[in-house]
């Protein structure tokens, strides 16, 4: 039977960009944190750990995402983890992003200039001090334009998950195409609503980067 | 759990894993190529004294750079018809490939060409140049040498999203694996060694990129 587009598959369609926003925010806050601790890694003196994260960082840049999500949703399987199709692909999208995020912070803390590491280290600020009052903030601040371009790149990343069969709006976008036989009209939708949530982060992400810009100089 | 890692499946299939990476890299540098040609006639229009024209290409940018990959692809999988070509897989994905890239590189290159100073372009037309000339000569040239990390860097990561195109079944080296996998049912170890096939040709590209800007743009700057 062929139903048409209307309320309720308009609706069915805003239940997966629900569960789009969902998968973005628990990639975002998991990235974010794992994220933090690759940056520090990368610009660690220890050669064995800004090695090792400049590897996780070269591994992840250079693979397809839907391999990661692949990998990690059947690698979880193999472990004798049965783990929901969420919650795999969100320990997927959390990796990815915790090396993306990594590397743009990373060169963030390498945008300070050095000599205000060097002058919280003369006023006798510890490491952990040093970072969080003096390195970090500077960093972040650095970093928000690049940041906020990112997770426009997140949110269109959790895309692929429809791919592993999880229902977010690609997926709702794929099942009420089949359902109502007007690809076109469909996909012209689910499209809309990506980008009513991705340019606006996008107009805010070139705008802090014009900010920052004016007051670099 | 009763299930121990086997990779054989992988040495079996080997040929044919390796014939779908050709399939990458061809659908890659059909996409980079198509991608290179919207991107510079997307900078001619984005600068074109007709609004209308100004207006549509910063619409199309805009479109393609915030929706994704995945719905673009499905997207021009069904508007094809409508334009006389019958549904093919591998041109369809050269197509998506193509604007998507493209929508980035407009971009990309239109950085590199404000970046000459316009007393350049202004000296080459007093030289006697014509205006094509200048754009290719004074304007082109070492505007793409400015731009070519990022510009090479985007192509990396289109080479990295043709594995999307496995969800119109093109051919290329995820869809090969997917019918491996779903002959053998070794999910995990035929995506596990791709990935590394992925890795070993985007290291390849950037080699054959950073070799290629060597020759290419190795005139003094001063």
């Amino acid at each position: 039977m062929i139903t048409s587009f209307g309320l309720p598959q308009f609706g069915f369609l805003l239940t997966g960009l629900q569960w789009t926003l969902v998968l973005t925010a628990i990639a975002l806050v998991g990235g974010g944190i794992a994220g933090l601790a690759i940056a520090l890694a990368r610009v660690a003196r220890s050669p064995w750990l800004w090695r090792s994260a400049a590897g996780y960082i070269a591994l992840f840049q250079g693979t397809p995402l839907l391999m990661q999500l692949f990998v990690v949703y059947y690698g979880l399987g193999l472990l004798g983890l049965k783990l929901p199709a969420w919650a795999a692909v969100a320990i997927g999208f959390t990796l990815n992003a915790s090396a993306f995020l990594g590397d743009i912070w990373r060169g963030a803390i390498q945008a300070v200039p050095h000599g205000q590491a060097e002058a919280a280290s003369a006023l006798g600020l510890r490491y952990a001090a040093r970072m969080r009052h003096v390195v970090l903030p500077q960093a972040l601040r650095i970093a928000q334009p690049a940041t906020v371009g990112y997770l426009v790149q997140l949110i269109k990343g959790t895309s692929l998950a429809a791919i592993v069969g999880f229902i977010e709006l690609a997926r709702a976008g794929q099942i009420v195409a089949n359902q109502t036989h007007s690809p076109l009209l469909v996909y012209g939708v689910v499209g809309a609503l990506y980008f009513a949530i991705c340019w606006p982060l996008s107009l805010y992400s070139a705008r802090l980067e014009t900010r920052l810009a004016v007051a670099a100089r | 759990m009763g299930h121990s890692l086997d990779f054989s499946v992988v040495y079996d299939n080997a040929p044919a894993l390796l014939w779908g990476c050709l399939g990458t890299i061809g659908l890659a540098l059909a996409g980079m190529a198509l991608a290179l040609v919207i991107g510079l006639l997307g900078v001619l229009a984005r600068a074109s004294r007709f609004a209308p024209l100004r207006i549509a290409t910063v619409a199309f940018i805009e479109v393609i750079r915030n929706t994704p990959f995945l719905v673009q692809i499905f997207f021009i999988f069904f508007v094809l018809p409508y334009a006389g070509l019958r549904l093919n897989p591998t041109v369809t994905a050269i197509i998506a490939l193509g604007i998507n890239g493209g929508a980035y590189a407009i971009e990309i290159i239109r950085g590199g060409v404000q970046s000459i100073p316009r007393g350049q372009i202004e000296a080459g037309l007093a030289l006697g140049l014509h205006r094509l000339q200048v754009f290719r000569l004074v304007v082109l040239r070492p505007a793409l040498r400015a731009i070519y990390p990022a510009l090479t860097s985007q192509f990396v990561l289109l080479t990295l999203t043709t594995s999307i195109c496995t969800s119109v079944a093109a051919y290329e080296l995820t869809s090969v694996a997917q019918r491996i996998e779903s002959d053998s049912f070794r999910s995990f170890e035929v995506y596990f060694s791709i990935t590394f096939l992925y890795l070993a040709m985007s290291w390849l590209l950037m080699t054959g990129f950073a070799a290629i800007a060597g020759r290419a743009f190795a005139w003094p700057t001063r």
